[in-house]
This record gives C-alpha cells, structure tokens and sequence, in this order.
C-alpha cells in the first residue's frame, strides 16, 4: 500500500506539471490581457504594469519564475512590493503570487479564504446527496415493483435530467420566497448553505439512488443472502449486515467522479447564491486573464481531482483483493 | 451497470460479509471527521457577523481599493465612502462642495488654485490631514511606477505630462516632482495649471485623487517588504480620513465599513456599519433586494424592467452614459459615410428602448448623452417617423450602389461581448437591417478581453460599445473621436474635428462650448459611430431610506443616508 | 454469439420499445423540423411579456406564418419551401408559450433538439472511437504500458474543464474568420469537439476496468491457449462482453453532455444565437423564474424535453443491459 501511494504521488508531480505547462501557455495563446479595459491605459502605464507583473518576460522565464523555488526577480516580488532579498519564490516555496485582477489580494489570500467555503458546501451537498439517494435505493431496491419503487425510480430521473440551475432557481422560489425558510443568497451562517447545498446534490443523490438500486438488486440475489434468509435472519440484518455493502461499493466507486460533478457544479451554484467560493474563481479567473490565480486554481482543482481518484483506487483495494492483485 | 460488474469478483471473493462491512465502516468514521474539519474551517473564521446596520449590492468585486489606480464604479464607490479628497460633489446636485479643502481661491487667470485645509481633520490613524499628504499623494498619482490610469487627467497641471512621461529605462521618472505645479505651503496647497480647466474642481472630486497616508505605506513596508504594495490596503492597517473606515474585507462576499468617528462631519453620518455586497448575477441581485437584504440596487435582468419599472421605490433618471456602435470606417463598404448613415437611419431606437431596454432609456441621436447638463448639444439629422427614416436610408444606400439593381452589400458582422442585453438590442437592430434593408447581419459575441482586443485591432465591421461620463463635461464624450486618441478605434480622422476639440481644450466659455458644438456636429455628419441609446439609472432604493438622490452621474455615497423611521 | 436473442428480448421488454419508439419520433422530428407547421423559431415579435400557455383545444392553428429563419442548409431551404407549399401560412397556436420576445418556445424546442442531438452523437462517436479503443487496449496490454494509459487519462481528467473550454472557444473566436473561411469550422463545430473531447475519458476508463475483468475469465483462457491471434480475442470475445457496459455507459454520458452544454451556455460559453439549444432555452428560462413573474412555461419546455429524452434514455440504457447481460442469456 505505501509503495502504491508513492507511486501515486510521484505520477501525481509529473501530472501536476504537465497540466500547469499546458495551462500556463494555453492562457497565454488566447488574445486580450488582464490589464485591457474600453477605456485604454496610457501606453506608458500598461508597460509599466506589465513589467511589474513580469509580463514582459519571454514566457519560458515567466514560467520558470512561477514555479520556482529560486527567485528570479532582481528586485524582489515587485508587484507586491518586495526588496529583493528573497531567495526562494514560486509554487515550489509555496507562493502562489499575486493576483492580477484582484491586485490588492494574493492567489494564496484568496484560495484560502475560498477553499473552505467551497469545501464545506461541497461536503454538505456530497453527505447529504449520499444519505438520501442510498436511503432511496435501498427502499426501491428492498420494495422492487411497487408503485414506492417505480415513483423513486421517476424522480430520481428526473433529478438527473435537470440541470442544477433550474433545479436552484425553483428551490428559491418555493424556499425563500414561498416559504421564506431560508436566505435567499449570500453567506454568513449555516442557514446559507442549505439550499446550495440542495441544488449541487440532487443530480448526485439520483446517480447514487439508482447505482444503490442496482447494487442492492445483484447483491440481493446472490447465495449467500438466500443462505442468510434461510438461517431465519430478520430481514432488516440481512439487508443492513449482508446486502447493503454490496450496494455500498458501486457508490463508492461513483464518488470520485461524483465529488468532481459537486466541483464543477459549483461554478454554476455559487454564481447564483452568491457563495465566496472557489468555483467563481475558476470562471472569473479565466474570462478576466488573471494569469495567476487561474494557474492557483488549476493546481488546487488537480490535486483534488487526483487525490479522490487515488481515494477511490484505496477504496479499491481494500474492498477487491483481486483487483489489487491486477493493478500491482 | 459496469460498476457492479467490476466487483462482482469482489462479491465471490473470500472476504467476509462481516469483514467487508467493517472495512467500510472504518472508511467512513474516517472520512467523516474530515469533512467535519472542512466545515468547521469554513466557519471557524468567524464567518457569523452580526448584520449591518445597512447594505447594498456593490456589483463586481472591486480590483482594488488604492485610491490612485482604481477605474470602475464599484471601486469608487467604496472609495467615496473610505477616502476624502480636497473637493466632494453635492449628493443631489454634484456642484463641488468643500471636503478636505474648506475653501478654496482661484487667480483670476484661472491657471492658479489655492486650496486651505480643514483645520482638525484627521486621519484613522490620528495623523493630522496636512497639504503634504496631498502633495505626496499626487506625486504619487503621477509616478508612472503606481500605474494610476487617471494620471492623463491631470496633465493639466504644468508640469505633469513631462513628469509622468519622461521615463529612464527602469520606468522612473526622470524629472524631479518640484517641476510639478503643485506645491504644499502650511496649510494650503497650491496648484499651477498649463491653461484654464473650467471643470477642475468637478475633475477634483473624482474618488482618484483621494490623498493617501504616507506614514500607512512606511509602515507597511517596514512591516513586510515582501508584500508593501498591498499590505496596507488590508482592513487593520488601511489608513483613511473618509466618512467611514474598513472594518472587514471578504472578497467576493462582503466589504464591511464601520463609520469614522474622527471624521470632521461624522455627526452627519447615520449608519455605524455598512456592508457592500459582491454579486454579479442579476436574478440574485434582484432576489436579494425583495427580501430585504439590501437597500438598494441599481441593476435588474432585462425582461423584469417593465414589472420593476411599475413599482414605487423604482427610480430612474437619465444618466450620462451612451451605448452605441462603432463602425469601422476603414473597412470597404463603411467607408462611404451615406453607407454609415443610412445604418444608423435604419436602427428602430423606439423599439430598443420601450421593448428591449425598457427602463427609461432614451433614444439618442448624438455623442454626448442628453443628461448632460448646461449642454443643448447637436444631432443627428433625422425625421420625425422611423418609416420616414427608412426612406431616406434606402435612398442613401442606393445612392451608394447598392440599391435594387446595384451591388449586394455583403453580410455584416456586428460583434458583442457576452451579455443578454447585448444581444437583444443586436438581434432587433440586425433583424431591422435585413428586414428594411436587405442587409444580412451576423451577431458574433466575444469573451470581454477577446472583445476588447479585437476591437483595437480593427477586425471588426460593426462593435458595440459604451461610454460612461466622469464628470458632467461633453469635453470626455467628444475627446475620443479624435485622431490619435487611443480610445477611437474606429479609424475615423478628422483634421476640422481634431481642430475644434484642442480649441475647446484650450478656450474657456463660451468659446469652449461653441467649439465642442461644433465637433459634434461634424462627428454626426460623418458617423463613425451609429447612436443608439442614452443610459438611464435603474435604481431601486427601499423606500425607508433616505439621502438617497438621483443624479445624472448616478453617484451615491453613502455618507448621506440615513433610515427614515428612526 | 453475441446478436441472437438480444433483439427479441429487447421488443418483449414494453418499456425499453416504448422508449425506442420516442427517441426516434424525437429524432425524426428533429431532423424534418423545418417541415413541420411550427412558427418560425427566430421570428422575433417584441411585445412585453411573455405569453403563457394555449392548449391545443382552445386554439389548434392560426394564420401569419413568417418565413425567417438565419443561416438555412441547403436541405432546410428545400424543406421549408415544401412547407410553405403543403401548410400555406397556417402554424400552430402557441401551445407552449411564447418567450419575452414573442417567438415561439414550441417551435424553439423543436429545433434547439438538433444541437442537444447533435452534441450528443458528438460525444457519442468520440466515446466510441476513441475511449473504447483507448480502453481496450490499456486493458490487454500490459502493467507497464496500461499504467502510462491510465495515467495520461488522470492528467486529462485533472484539467479543469470550463478553463478548457474559455480557452479553447477564445482561440477560436481569435481566428474565426480564418477557420470558417479555410476549414469550414465555426463555433458551434468547436463546440461539439470540446465536448467530444472530454466524453471519451469516463468510458476509456470503464472499459478498461471491464476488460480488466473479462481478461481472467475462462473463455478467453481458452481462446489465448487454442491460439487466437490478440487481434481476434479482441475482436471476437473481447468487444463483444464489453458491448453491456458500453451501451449502459453512453447511456449516462449522453445526459452528461446535455447538461454540459447547458452549464455552458448558463456562462455564456456555448452555443451563439441565433442558433438554439435546449440549454440556451433553459438558461434564458431561469431567468424567467422570480417572485415577481413566473414565466414557469420558459423553463418547463426545455426541461421537459430534455427530461423526457434524458429519461428515456435512461430506461433504455436499463433495457439494453438486460437484454445483453451474458449472465441472464441461455444459450
């Protein structure tokens, strides 16, 4: 397992690399800059600005310096004010450098304050999606053919079949205004990540629902549930103790690709909630040619993709000997 | 489904059930706590604030709140409210009123101004405001290195385009700031101009020239040189002499004030704290205003205008700021200005603004905005129905060659960048074209920056474009059509047009007025830009608040309001 | 092996015939779309509000057909004149409304489903073409040459999708008169790549692991040991069991990418007007959803068709997998 892991971690630097080398020359191939506006800066002061940024750097010098660890700036992080006595900068001495569209913050201030947020609601809508969809499956499962069964089966589709912002636009309309339970946007307290939380999990929980449906069916049918049955069992041991992990794994497998759907439908969630976090800086990032924090965000965004997708590889192994046989 | 597929093996293998369900068990126990940390760290920063005595939707998140290099409104905004420069408008008529300065003596050649300061006005710090701080504060402006994009502005003062434009190769200046016209003596400061600015007290109130603290940006380096530039921008150690000074910063949340109590005219200020909300989608700005979130907001999805417009606490003025397009004058066919003349005939403004716009736009038929005050302004010849319009567009076009019979005028691309409105008013003009004109229109919207660049590279045909006023001067509107200015991007020249601007520039009034007349009317007759509205505010402000004024610059401070009911 | 009884059991099971039965009606309308007695989709009628609902009892057609249309195929012209010849200037009443520019939404509908089709056989062919390809084959190579595979898929996987797609679609816009002009690509055809470029990751990636599986079972053991070249154990034991957990797999990818391409035009990134799409129409819907006015029908239409086909799919893709299951097949 630790070799695994170190593996895991050194093809994690050479990914991690690559996608930052590709980010970083494909945001410089698109035309329009950061410091474009309709009204146009003296030419003077652009200049200026772009020097201070180090924009007028061949690009192989500018990547070099975003990297790091050694500082290449004679004069110090200049955009930040630095004297120059700075030995070590970059990603690689843990500075993600300064923001350039949001030029009083630091990538690594604005990651910081966002991450969490982002996280929590990511989190919340992940557990609570997980919760309710295996608790719908479950019952669909165990209550095969009943009309219980066939209605979850509809709206679980038709969760899926909804993209989240007409999903966020009606949960406001019947929860904030309708019944005025929650805030409407904006963030601050618990209360502001409820509804959120609902909208980035529904397509979840429907995707969870029915692969617990169909992992509880198989397992349900397998022998040594019939031999629990037969033991004279209650049937909520059989279900709980024998079945259930069975409909367990097929999720666990789902919440990898699972946690990168909350990521991306974040973007789209936050921007309608008003919630500070990171998904409005990917966007943002991008349309505004904030170099830095755009190259901030894709490191974050990759690392975690990376590191669920080894999560669930572990969850592999431990749970699928042969598996872990195959993959060695 | 695959997934079961793939562990089918699993279910057969020797592990189990027990052994299999412990397993997952322990996965779970252990990445609950993970996610408990997550959220926790969320709200572990003191995320509660107690809520603000008042709020309002701010727009964007600003760029940045050094007062020097700020550009768009919702920085000015902010700060308005944090700084205070020599000169602050009227709320509800914007004629300069005093602010740092208490009073002021202008020569009588009008190139000398003297401005007194306000004895006992301070700054959050307790430095006393002095005349120093605003020397500091211009040299400042001026030095290229700052990057401050309103530095031109004050290329009126002698001195300063040499100042800020003669530049050794580390981008330095080369002069020395005594060669600047402005000159800190006691408790005045005193500023030479190059020619008479007959707005210059309104060009003084702008939030740029806002003084900053110079013992704030020492420290701030002294502190951590690493980061000097914007360590002293953070909420503890921002030092300012407004109205109100920066109690939290959340970006792309909340920028919270707290009122100044050192400020010289705080027993007029009514709110202990302020909150300026950061939100940029317009249903939520909308959805935040109807449950009482905040006060006030001043943008709206386009297709609620008309049921807001309806509403009591919907206010709208005309505002100074024109959205028109730009055509390409060097691009064969609208080189030929009866070509640009019978497409801007051909517009249905009526219909753009009662059914697209819908919130009290005008028609525009001119550069400079109708709002603008003091200013009767010319216009584009035009008749009294759009069907009469249409007529003589015909006949233009055919004037042209490319009448029935003639040549086909080839498809027109008119470009955007990424918004709804935008759209809109692009399909109804495009579908105008082809209907009455048989003009073929493709509407290509471009990312903002991929806009802006293509626009300055003259790939374009037809471009939308805005222009918004700093100050109440058809001087700003008319300046940018100019030759070699780089806000043109039309390729249209003039030499009389160029001629009647630098009279103006350099003429006082009436002369000044008479000459910009005249520019206008030279502009109209050519074209190089096709009208279509004049802004107006869209403002809905919670009836219970008051000092709340419209203006044609839609500036508001909130310094000056208050809740009615308390 | 692999076709008999497939087809069979696929007509007994009702739902999944019923399903077949709609998706083509949706595709046949999709492609005739011009031929249909709809109002035209772009003519635009600025009035205030949006109107609600007609049902088709109150009011079945009326007259004023306007005949506008942007950018019409060669084949949508021939169409459209054949229409304007059988149906004269008769269109149906706005049985689903209009929007706040007066066109039609049913009409909208109708042809907004040929970019959400035409997106998803884009995401289709790549899945096919590419990932199982891709799959296949990190899954019969070796550890070595399958880890390089798997981990090129992580790298890709790992690159933020929008960024991808601003970037891609900015560079795009940059050179558009140079593509349209020289390679006929615009747009929309950028569009249908970037999506087709990231669909075919998930399914290399299921595909691989289904081999992995398959790879140990006994008739392929015996198929290696009779001496069946690589090439035909891929080709004859291989695809075919792989075949189950393909189908099911495009059946969840092409909801995916429907949804995709309305999260990007919900950013303004997809498809221009005035083209339209399902996920245009629904963008612009939500738009519609306030407590001021509930324009509900903007966003039911679009929701409504994509649900229906998404669900459809849906049933489908359940249908397929039991009737290709080996595990319930007799022989």
């Amino acid at each position: 397992m630790i070799r695994f892991l170190a593996r895991r971690l050194v093809w994690f630097a050479a990914t991690l690399l690559a996608v930052v080398t590709l980010s970083f020359f494909l945001m410089r191939a698109v035309r329009g800059g950061p410091f474009d506006a309709e009204r146009r800066l003296d030419p003077t002061i652009e200049r200026n600005l772009r020097a201070r940024y180090h924009l007028d750097w061949p690009l192989w010098k500018q990547l070099a310096a975003y990297l790091g660890p050694i500082n290449l700036d004679a004069h110090g992080a200049r955009a930040v004010g630095g004297d120059g006595t700075r030995v070590f900068a970059g990603v690689l001495a843990g500075d993600f450098g300064p923001s350039l569209a949001y030029r009083d913050q630091t990538v690594g201030d604005l990651l910081r304050e966002s991450l969490p947020i982002s996280l929590a609601l990511g989190s919340l809508a992940l557990l609570g999606a997980v919760a309710v969809g295996l608790a719908a499956g479950v019952v669909s499962a165990v209550r095969r053919g009943t009309p219980l069964d066939a209605a979850l089966r509809v709206v679980a589709t038709v969760f899926l079949a909804l993209p989240s912002f007409v999903v966020a636009s009606v949960l406001v309309i019947l929860l904030a205004f309708a019944w005025p339970l929650f805030p409407v946007a904006g963030f601050g307290t618990w209360r502001h990540l409820v509804l959120p939380a609902l909208a980035l999990g529904a397509p979840i929980a429907a995707n969870v629902a029915r692969l617990a449906r169909t992992g509880m069916l198989e397992t349900l049918g397998q022998d040594f549930v019939r031999t629990a049955r037969a033991k004279g069992l209650p049937e909520r041991i059989v279900i709980l103790r024998h079945a259930l992990p069975g409909a367990l794994l097929p999720v666990a497998s789902y919440l990898g690709p699972a946690a990168a759907g909350v990521l991306t439908g974040s973007l789209v969630v936050e921007r309608i909630f008003a919630i500070p976090g990171a998904g409005s800086h990917f966007v943002n990032s991008a349309l505004n040619r904030d170099y830095t924090l755009a190259m901030g965000v894709t490191i974050v965004y990759c690392a975690i993709v990376y590191a669920l997708n080894t999560l669930v590889d572990v969850f592999h192994r431990l749970l699928d000997p042969r598996v872990a046989a195959e993959g060695a | 489904m695959r997934l079961v597929a793939e562990f089918r093996p699993a279910i057969l293998a020797p592990m189990s059930a027990a052994g299999r369900s412990r397993t997952l068990r322990r996965i779970v126990f252990l990445s609950g706590p993970g996610l408990l940390v997550a959220a926790t760290l969320a709200f572990g920063r003191g995320a509660r604030l107690p809520r603000a005595d008042c709020a309002f939707v701010n727009g964007a998140e600003p760029a940045t709140l050094d007062p020097a290099v700020i550009t768009a409104i919702p920085e000015g905004r902010i700060v308005r409210a944090l700084f205070e420069g020599l000169v602050v408008r009227d709320p509800r008529t914007l004629e300069p009123r005093p602010g740092m300065a208490e009073s002021w003596d202008e020569a009588p050649d009008g190139l000398a101004w003297t401005f007194h300061l306000r004895r006992g006005a301070r700054w959050t710090n307790g430095d006393p405001v002095t005349a120093d701080d605003f020397e500091f504060s211009f040299e400042r402006l001026l030095d290229p290195r700052t990057g401050a994009a309103y530095a031109s502005q004050l290329f009126c003062v002698s001195g300063a385009r040499a100042f800020a434009t003669d530049v050794d190769e580390r981008g330095a200046p080369r002069r020395s700031f005594e060669t600047v016209g402005i000159r800190a003596r006691a408790d005045a400061l005193e500023i030479r101009l190059d020619r008479p600015v007959p707005r210059f007290l309104d060009l003084l109130a702008c939030p740029q020239f806002s003084p900053v603290n110079r013992r704030c940006l020492e420290e701030s380096r002294a502190r951590d040189p690493d980061t000097a530039e914007i360590g002293w921008l953070r909420p503890d150690h921002l030092v300012t002499n407004g109205p109100f000074r920066l109690l939290e910063r959340r970006p792309n949340d909340r920028i919270r004030l707290a009122k100044n109590h050192g400020y010289w005219d705080a027993d007029h200020v009514a709110f202990e704290t302020i909150d300026a909300l950061a939100a940029e989608h317009l249903s939520t700005i909308v959805n935040l205003y109807l449950t009482g979130e905040v006060a006030w907001i001043d943008q709206q999805p386009a297709d609620l205008a008309v049921r807001l417009a309806r509403r009591e606490d919907f206010h709208s003025a005309p505002y100074l700021g024109t959205y028109f397009y730009r055509v390409n004058v060097a691009r064969p066919p609208f080189d030929d200005p009866r070509v640009r003349r019978a497409l801007a005939l051909a517009i249905d403004r009526s219909a753009i603004v009662q059914r697209v716009t819908r919130a009290g736009e005008q028609p525009l038929y001119a550069c400079v905005p109708p709002a603008m005050p003091a200013w009767s302004g010319a216009s584009m010849e035009h008749a009294a129905t759009f069907e009469e319009d249409l007529v003589e567009a015909r006949r233009l076009l055919a004037e042209a060659g490319f009448g029935p019979g003639g040549r086909v005028l080839r498809p027109i691309s008119i470009q955007y960048n990424t918004r709804e409105s935008h759209k809109d008013v692009a399909e109804v003009i495009a579908d105008s074209w082809s209907r009455n004109l048989g003009i073929r229109a493709r509407l290509e919207n471009q990312e903002w920056r991929v806009f802006l660049d293509t626009q300055r590279r003259m790939d374009y045909d037809v471009s939308r474009s805005s222009w918004i006023a700093d100050t109440a001067d058809p001087y700003g509107f008319l300046e940018i059509f100019t030759t070699r200015n780089d806000n043109n991007r039309t390729g249209w020249s003039d030499p009389r047009y160029d001629e009647s601007i630098a009279r103006a520039a350099r003429a006082v009034e009436p002369e000044r007025s008479e000459a910009l007349l005249e520019a206008e009317r030279i502009l109209l007759a050519e074209l190089p830009i096709l009208p279509i509205y004049g802004y107006a505010t869209k403002n809905l402000v919670d009836p219970r608040l008051g000092g709340f004024f419209e203006n044609p610059l839609d500036e508001h401070t909130p310094k000056a309001w208050y809740w009615k009911d308390r | 092996m692999s076709g008999t009884g497939v087809w069979e059991r696929l007509r007994a099971h009702r739902a999944s015939w019923w399903c077949i039965l709609f998706l083509g009606a949706v595709a046949v309308a999709s492609l005739a779309a011009p031929l249909l007695p709809l109002p035209s989709p772009s003519a635009l009628a600025l009035q205030d509000e949006p109107a609600p609902p007609v049902p088709p009892w109150r009011e079945l057609v009326r007259h004023g057909f306007r005949p506008e249309f942007a950018d019409l195929s060669w084949t949508d012209a021939r169409l459209t004149e054949l229409r304007g010849r059988v149906f004269g200037d008769l269109q149906t009443a706005p049985w689903l409304g209009t929007d706040a520019k007066g066109r039609d939404l049913l009409a909208r509908v109708v042809f907004g489903s040929r970019t959400s089709i035409l997106a998803a056989l884009a995401a289709t062919l790549a899945s096919l073409a590419i990932g199982v390809l891709f799959g296949a084959v990190a899954g019969l190579a070796g550890p070595r040459v399958d880890n390089l595979m798997m981990r090129t898929v992580d790298a890709l996987q790992s690159l933020p999708f929008v960024f991808l797609v601003i970037f891609v679609i900015g560079i795009v816009n940059a050179y558009r008169a140079e593509l349209s002009e020289r390679f006929g690509i615009d747009r929309e055809t950028v569009f249908y790549l970037v999506i087709g470029a990231v669909s075919w990751l998930t399914m290399a990636r299921v595909v691989r692991g289904q081999v992995l599986v398959l790879r140990n079972a006994a008739f392929v053991e015996a198929a290696r040991v009779a001496g069946a070249s690589p090439a035909r154990i891929l080709a004859r034991h291989v695809l075919p069991n792989v075949l189950p957990v393909v189908v099911v797999t495009l059946t969840l990818t092409i909801p995916t990418v429907m949804l995709t391409e309305a999260f990007l035009s919900f950013l303004g990134l997809g498809i221009e007007p005035p083209k339209m799409s399902w996920g245009i129409l629904a963008a612009d819907g939500i738009e519609a959803i306030n407590p001021i006015r509930i324009a509900w029908w903007l966003v039911a239409a679009p929701a409504v068709a994509m649900g229906s086909v998404l669900f459809a799919l849906n049933v489908l893709g359940d249908g397929l997998r039991d009737a290709l299951d080996p595990r319930t097949r007799r022989s």
